[in-house]
């Protein structure tokens, strides 16, 4: 299939840039990388970012797996997914084991990866102290002092709010014992997954900013000696596939307030009902039409 | 102790024509542990004057201040510091302390600043406060607020709550009734018995007659007109 | 005895304009420096360039730091400079809104210090947390609220708090008592005494009012278009003024 754009959009000089900030942003795990980040045809916060650093990484035979809050079928994810199979001509997949990258939104999947898949996030606010600290040359000077007791501020006005650290998403991480990191707004219940074998990079297109953790990574939540992280998880199994091991999205049924939790990876819980898991408000795979 | 040496004093007044004041010129005078020595002379002769340069808080033109074996002319402002902390102790009319500050924490300051224990401090203002006539219920209120009269007390309690080797007292019976009078000599004449070197200024002749070992005319230092 | 601050030869341009010129001078361990003079004296500058927040454009501000006794605060690297302004030194700025985090608890303000040298129990934090707003007389019932809803004497007892908790040696004050009621400037001066001499720390106090370094300063620099004019002790150059600017100053105080 022919092709008026260049191979995944971007122009050759661009994608070389971005390449360089890549492998910046590995060779200093959880460091903020600036880079010149493009116009897209989309409007930020529609995961520029991301589709920047897809679009640096994409070879013609990758297969390319987009999903927006583990979804591979919202409207975010659909988007990203059609503007690669017509810039790049790439193969697509819903299924995680299949995908060589895999573009997120807010998730990580929940099936593990493996060495030689990419993850790639789309990060709306890269910066972990900005709520605390608004300077941004202060904040830089703060990363590369290693002065982050700020970011533990945050967490001590949680406990002292709530009485435990209320922070569920974009819990921030210490990388390789250095870099303090925005994991994006993924739920803190994907944290540990961070220490994965696959390769992660993080895009920010509004701010500019590029950043990655490489395989076999450590990823720290942080954290205090007395109120220890809390990964949290589901209190019930998903009501379609009864995985207790996902986190669920909360579904409203009706104007009643009936409601229903189901694993928020579509693909892993296809795959379990595939294999015939059947959760209590869920019908055994043969049946399901939709 | 005390030891005054051909010391000179003049204020300029750089605001007035910079006018130049002379206020003595080579005085002397010595003064022993043990002993008191009254000062002399008329008002504005430079009684206070002469008490303030050998407290540091007057400069001195020239001569020789020794308290102890401290120079006061030369010393080091954490030298003259110290000094006062531990060694010489003045007593003037006035109270000046910060506001707020409760009577009772006020007299036991300059105890807790030479490292004695709290309640060995409070001890001893206690008993002070009680012999200067200060009625308990007012301890815990800052002298501020007080009588002249109280005030004064207040400060000759603080004033004597240190047993100084050395002491500066300006005027401590002024305006105070008999029996308090009586109280501050005898406070006096105990400093004097444990060895304190005293200077005083005391308009009150009888005051000045019961502890004064010896006067000294503050006049005869007087500049000769020029 | 080391002294714990040696001054000399500061002195600060901006472009040709004079902050401050050749100013030197020691501060001994629990000696409390004031620094008075009129605005454009060079006072603030000079504070500034001390507390390491501007670069002097010559001089030494040589500090006797725990672990390696003297250092050259000018010349000692950043990180270095900036670790010793979370632990060994405080400063206290005249506005509360410059020394605090206005979006964060009280209880927070004064644990930040103590999470940016490492703590990380939380039960630990706020017990202290608790214990320093308690020495600065902030009931323990007002540790989660902000700072936005304090009074401003209170929100510059809760920067003191702050600043003191990890135990500094060494307090630069910024006209500490500006802009409070005198009521409440009263209370603050009785406590920051209070401070100095329970912790015996040193401080250097910049301020126009006499009366606020006559209560706590031991020693006294009177500053005039950038340079000492005068110096000594407190309640000498108070008392018996020696230069005619200080002369000025002294008698241009109004008597209540």
């Amino acid at each position: 299939m022919s092709s008026d754009y260049n191979f995944a959009y971007l122009d050759e000089q661009t994608k070389r840039m971005i390449r360089r900030a890549l492998l910046k942003g590995v060779a200093i795990p959880g460091y903020q990388v600036p880079f010149a980040s493009r116009e897209m045809p989309m409007p930020y916060g529609w995961g520029t970012g991301g589709v920047q650093v897809t679009a640096a990484c994409l070879l013609p035979d990758d297969t390319l797996k987009v999903i927006d809050q583990g979804a591979d079928d919202t409207t975010n994810a659909v988007s990203i997914r059609k503007f690669f199979e017509k810039t790049a001509s790439v193969s697509v997949t819903e299924e995680t084991t299949e995908a060589t990258v895999i573009q997120t939104r807010h998730r990580i999947p929940e099936t593990p990866l493996t060495e030689g898949q990419i993850l790639v996030y789309q990060v709306p606010i890269p910066e972990p102290l900005r709520f605390l600290e608004p300077r941004e040359t202060e904040t830089r000077k703060m990363h590369a002092l290693e002065e982050y007791g700020l970011m533990h501020v945050k967490l001590y006005e949680d406990i002292a709010r709530h009485g435990h650290i209320a922070t569920a998403y974009a819990y921030p991480v210490k990388v390789e014992g250095r870099y303090v990191m925005d994991p994006s707004p993924i739920p803190k219940f994907d944290n540990p997954k961070m220490e994965m074998a696959g390769l992660q990079l993080f895009g920010a297109g509004r701010e500019q900013r590029i950043y990655a953790v490489p395989p076999y990574t450590r990823v720290v939540s942080l954290d205090f000696e007395d109120h220890p992280f809390e990964r949290g998880g589901a209190q019930q199994p998903c009501g379609l596939c009864a995985a207790t091991d996902a986190y669920l999205d909360e579904v409203i049924m009706d104007d009643i307030g009936t409601r229903m939790f189901v694993c928020s990876d579509t693909d892993y819980c296809r795959k379990r009902r595939e294999v015939g898991h059947v959760g209590e408000m869920g019908v055994p795979k043969a049946e399901d039409a939709a | 102790m005390i030891q005054v040496e051909n010391v000179s004093k003049d204020f300029t007044l750089h605001n007035q024509n910079s006018v130049v004041i002379p206020v003595m010129e080579n005085a002397n005078m010595t003064v022993m542990p043990g002993e008191c020595v009254g000062l002399t002379g008329s008002s504005g002769a430079g009684k206070s004057t002469l008490m303030r340069m050998i407290y540091g808080n007057y400069l001195t033109r020239s001569g020789r201040i020794m308290v102890g074996d401290l120079d006061v002319v030369t010393a080091l402002p954490r030298e003259i510091l110290d000094l006062r902390r531990d060694t010489l102790g003045y007593v003037s009319q006035f109270l000046r302390v910060v506001p707020r500050v409760p009577t009772l924490d006020v007299v036991c300051e300059p105890m807790l600043a030479v490292g004695m224990a709290q309640d060995v401090a409070h001890a001893r203002a206690r008993e002070l406060l009680t012999r200067l006539r200060i009625p308990e219920r007012l301890w815990s209120l800052s002298p501020l607020t007080f009588s002249g009269g109280e005030q004064q007390r207040v400060n000759i309690a603080r004033g004597f709550a240190h047993e100084y080797p050395a002491m500066l007292l300006d005027e401590p019976t002024a305006s105070l009734d008999v029996a308090n009078r009586e109280t501050v000599l005898s406070l006096i004449g105990q400093a004097k018995a444990r060895g304190a070197a005293i200077i005083g200024i005391f308009h009150d002749e009888a005051a000045r007659a019961q502890v004064c070992d010896r006067e000294i005319d503050v006049s005869t230092f007087a500049r000769k007109a020029v | 005895m080391t002294p714990l601050l040696q001054v000399s030869g500061i002195s600060k341009y901006y472009d040709t304009r004079l902050g401050c010129r050749d100013v030197s001078f020691d501060l001994y361990p629990g000696e409390v420096l004031g620094i008075v003079g009129e605005s454009g004296s060079g006072k603030s500058t000079l504070l500034n360039c001390l507390a390491g927040h501007q670069e002097p454009d010559t001089g030494k501000v040589v500090f006797d730091t725990r672990a390696d006794g003297p250092k050259d605060t000018v010349t000692m690297s950043e990180p270095e400079r900036r670790m010793l302004s979370r632990t060994d030194w405080a400063f206290v700025h005249q506005n509360p809104r410059d020394g605090l985090r206005m979006g964060v608890s009280a209880g927070g303000n004064v644990g930040e210090r103590l999470m940016a040298v490492g703590a990380r129990h939380y039960g630990n934090i706020r017990a202290a947390a608790i214990d320093w707003l308690d020495k600065v007389e902030i009931s323990q019932d007002r540790t989660d609220d902000r700072p936005s809803q304090f009074s401003g004497g209170m929100q510059q007892r809760l920067q003191i708090a702050r600043n003191l908790v990890t135990g500094p040696r060494l307090i630069f004050m910024d006209e500490p008592t500006g802009g409070l009621d005198v009521s409440v400037q009263a209370r603050l001066l009785d406590l920051l005494r209070g401070l100095v001499r329970e912790l015996g720390l040193s401080a250097i106090v910049v301020t126009h009012d006499l009366a606020v370094v006559r209560l706590l300063a031991d020693r006294l620099m009177v500053m005039k278009d950038g340079q000492v004019i005068e110096k000594g002790l407190t309640d000498q150059v108070l008392d018996d003024p020696q230069h005619a600017y200080t002369q000025l100053l002294v008698s241009s105080v109004l008597q209540v």
